[in-house]
């Protein structure tokens, strides 16, 4: 938190800053001390606060001239993409924005783990993020069976039906959770209901995300703890602000090459089919960032096993600030974990590929050899080698990668090199 | 060691993906056609998208419905263009339903502009009732609603092929090369000469297939022409702006030791 008390220039600014210190709020914002070494995988942060309020803005425009009913949805989104001034163009916006979305949050929490992100003090953080993944997902799911295409359709099919698998209650739930007896206008009618909610609540969280990062301040790419400020932070603005602008300007010209010149190739062509309960469609995909989850529930041969592994693949991550026994937060010095980290990435990659192929031959092999790798890498590797491993010497801090007398200098270029 | 151990990792992986062909075997690949509303600034012909509709309202719209599009459409800057007359005249040529009246009679009266397009059939059971039990599905997102998109539809519509020899087609099912399962219940239904276009164009099988395509592409995407013009200014904007950002923040930086 800020040191210096800050006071209101103006009369006015004072006797309102006095009832509810707003303007505190605001200059404790600019002044956030800041690591100077953050580097550019630390911009997705501002990115995902973009994302989230593109979609919330698009989203209440599309609100606007959608309606919510199995008879009509498919008809209103086209009303949408023909009819409504510019509608094609926040309709695109609102479908390639959740792929972008996605995109920058799985950028965001692949730093994390590379830079021990998630380690004390930041487990609460950590947390809160995952809570917004969550949301994320399930906000995601609802918005793709709004349109009610096929792949809408039977994709809410397939995941209600997980519920199923749960014993003794699982057909009740889900005859619960569908409103009917099968996916239908009831199941349509609440998912356009929650995915208005998700959004805002994902914003709460948000909040609550960047107060608990207030608290210890900005991890940084070597890891250690700063003294704040010093001649390792810079104020927030105008130097973070005028960094992060330039990443989401950089972000936002790939997302405006999605949204005007390929703005359905992130989405499946069956879901310009109207929803039809009598058709299954060959292939039933959910979306690209669902993909590795959906490979690991169909790895498993038993259905319920499938769910509990699936679920599981996220749940493991809330626990990870305590899996993880190493003393070092940054990659940067873990030459051991620096690799497994990066056989997780491709193992993440592999499984999310095998998840839009059919779950049957090689494919299911790699799905299964997978999974079993994904768990591994979290249980074992990540216990076990933050005990063994004998990391690189961490400087004593950013401005001056100083340790004990001797490397100095090589010291400084190594982390120069892979900072 | 730690380099080496990524790209060859990496290169397995990709690897991986290059084998994905292998799985859709028993389907070919649709024929590419370079259409004119491909790329970053495709725009549609318009003459081949007036042919188009000859076709379509000749030859498609017996059994295939266009529900999501209107008349007016047809004149809308982007797509066929056709003038004020020529859309009135096309919509009026049209007996569309309309009523209740005052009397809560149903009535029928020429259409106009704002009417969408009628269909053939009164609903969907009729349609596929009238059609040996498969549906004609409703056209207006068609380019969308198919994996190759434009060209998966044009290779369709040429792709008619007696069926290999040990092959057996049941009454009304149709060998086509490109339909996935290689049998179709629509009955090839292009022939040289069929339509007799205004223009004077050759109406060869070819031709008119990839002059409803062209059609069929637009319908699906009346706006692809003004996102392709507003895409790249966007783009222009944004790298223009990029440009400026980073040199203000190149200029802030630069106060304090550190690069950015």
């Amino acid at each position: 938190m800020s040191d210096h008390e800050y006071v209101p220039k103006s009369k006015a600014g004072k006797w309102f800053n006095d009832r509810l210190p707003l303007l505190t709020l605001g200059a404790h914002l600019t002044d956030y001390p800041t690591p100077k070494n953050l580097n550019y995988w630390w911009t997705f942060g501002g990115i995902l606060t973009f994302c989230l309020i593109t979609q919330i803005v698009t989203g209440i425009v599309l609100a606007m001239h959608y309606v919510a009913h199995a008879d009509l949805a498919f008809a209103s989104v086209e009303h949408i993409m023909r009819d409504v001034n510019y509608g094609w163009l926040i309709r695109y916006i609102h479908s390639n924005g959740a792929s972008m979305f996605f995109l920058a949050v799985y950028i965001h929490i692949f730093r994390s783990l590379f830079y021990g992100s998630y380690k004390s003090p930041r487990e609460v953080i950590w947390i809160i993020g995952l809570m917004i993944y969550l949301l994320m997902m399930a906000a995601a799911f609802m918005g793709y069976v709004l349109p009610w295409g096929q792949m809408s359709f039977w994709g809410a099919t397939v995941i209600t039906n997980l519920f199923s698998a749960i014993p003794l209650v699982g057909e009740s739930i889900t005859t619960w959770l569908w409103g009917a007896y099968s996916v239908d206008n009831p199941t349509l009618n609440r998912f356009f209901s929650l995915h208005y909610l998700i959004p805002f609540l994902i914003l709460g969280l948000v909040v609550l995300h960047i107060w608990a990062l207030h608290v210890p301040g900005n991890n940084n790419p070597v890891g250690i703890d700063i003294k704040k400020p010093s001649k390792d932070t810079v104020p927030f603005h105008p130097y973070i602000t005028i960094k992060d602008a330039f990443a989401l300007l950089v972000f936002m010209i790939i997302f405006a090459g999605f949204v005007f010149f390929t703005p359905n190739v992130l989405g499946h062509s069956d879901n310009y089919i109207p929803a039809n309960p009598l058709v299954t469609p060959a292939h039933i995909v959910p979306e690209w960032y669902l993909l590795p989850f959906y490979a690991i529930l169909r790895s498993v041969p038993d259905k319920l096993g499938g769910v509990i592994l699936m679920f599981s693949a996220i749940f493991i991550l809330f626990v990870l600030p305590w899996l993880d026994t190493s003393k070092v937060r940054s990659a940067v010095f873990r030459p051991i974990y620096r690799q497994f980290f990066w056989i997780l990435v491709i193992d993440v990659l592999m499984l999310g590929y095998v998840g839009a192929m059919p779950a049957e031959g090689i494919y299911l092999i790699l799905a299964r050899v997978g999974t079993v790798y994904y768990f591994l890498h979290f249980i074992v590797v990540m216990p076990v080698v933050g005990y063994l491993e004998k990391t690189d010497p961490v400087p004593m801090s950013i401005s001056e990668p100083v340790l004990t007398g001797g490397a100095e200098a090589s010291l400084a270029r190594k982390v120069n090199d892979k900072v | 060691m730690i380099k080496f151990n990524i790209k060859l990792l990496v290169l397995s992986f990709l690897l991986l993906i290059s084998l994905r062909p292998l799985q859709s075997a028993e389907m070919v690949d649709p024929i590419k056609v370079n259409w004119s509303f491909k790329g970053l600034t495709g725009t549609f012909d318009r003459a081949s998208l007036q042919r188009g509709f000859q076709v379509y309202k000749e030859v498609c719209a017996s059994c295939h419905s266009m529900q999501y599009l209107s008349y007016r459409n047809l004149g809308e800057p982007g797509g066929p263009e056709f003038s004020e007359q020529e859309v009135k005249a096309i919509a009026a040529s049209f007996e569309i339903e309309d009523g209740p009246d005052s009397q809560g009679e149903m009535f029928t009266r020429p259409g106009k502009p704002s009417d969408k397009f009628k269909n053939p059939y009164p609903n969907v059971q009729a349609a596929t009732a009238a059609n040996g039990g498969a549906y004609p599905p409703d056209m207006s997102v068609l380019v969308k609603a198919r994996k190759g998109g434009a060209n998966y539809i044009y290779s369709v519509l040429v792709g008619y092929e007696d069926p290999p020899p040990g092959v057996t087609l049941d009454d009304g099912v149709y060998y086509n090369k490109y339909m996935a399962g290689n049998k179709i219940k629509m009955p090839n239904n292009l022939m040289d000469g069929l339509v007799e276009y205004a223009d004077g164009t050759q109406s060869t099988v070819d031709q008119m297939a990839k002059d409803v395509t062209t059609f069929l592409a637009w319908a699906a995407e009346p706006e692809l022409e003004e996102r392709h013009r507003t895409g790249v200014k966007v783009i222009i904007y944004l790298i223009l702006l990029t440009t400026l950002v980073y040199l203000s923040m190149k200029k802030i930086w630069s106060r304090i030791d550190t690069e950015v």
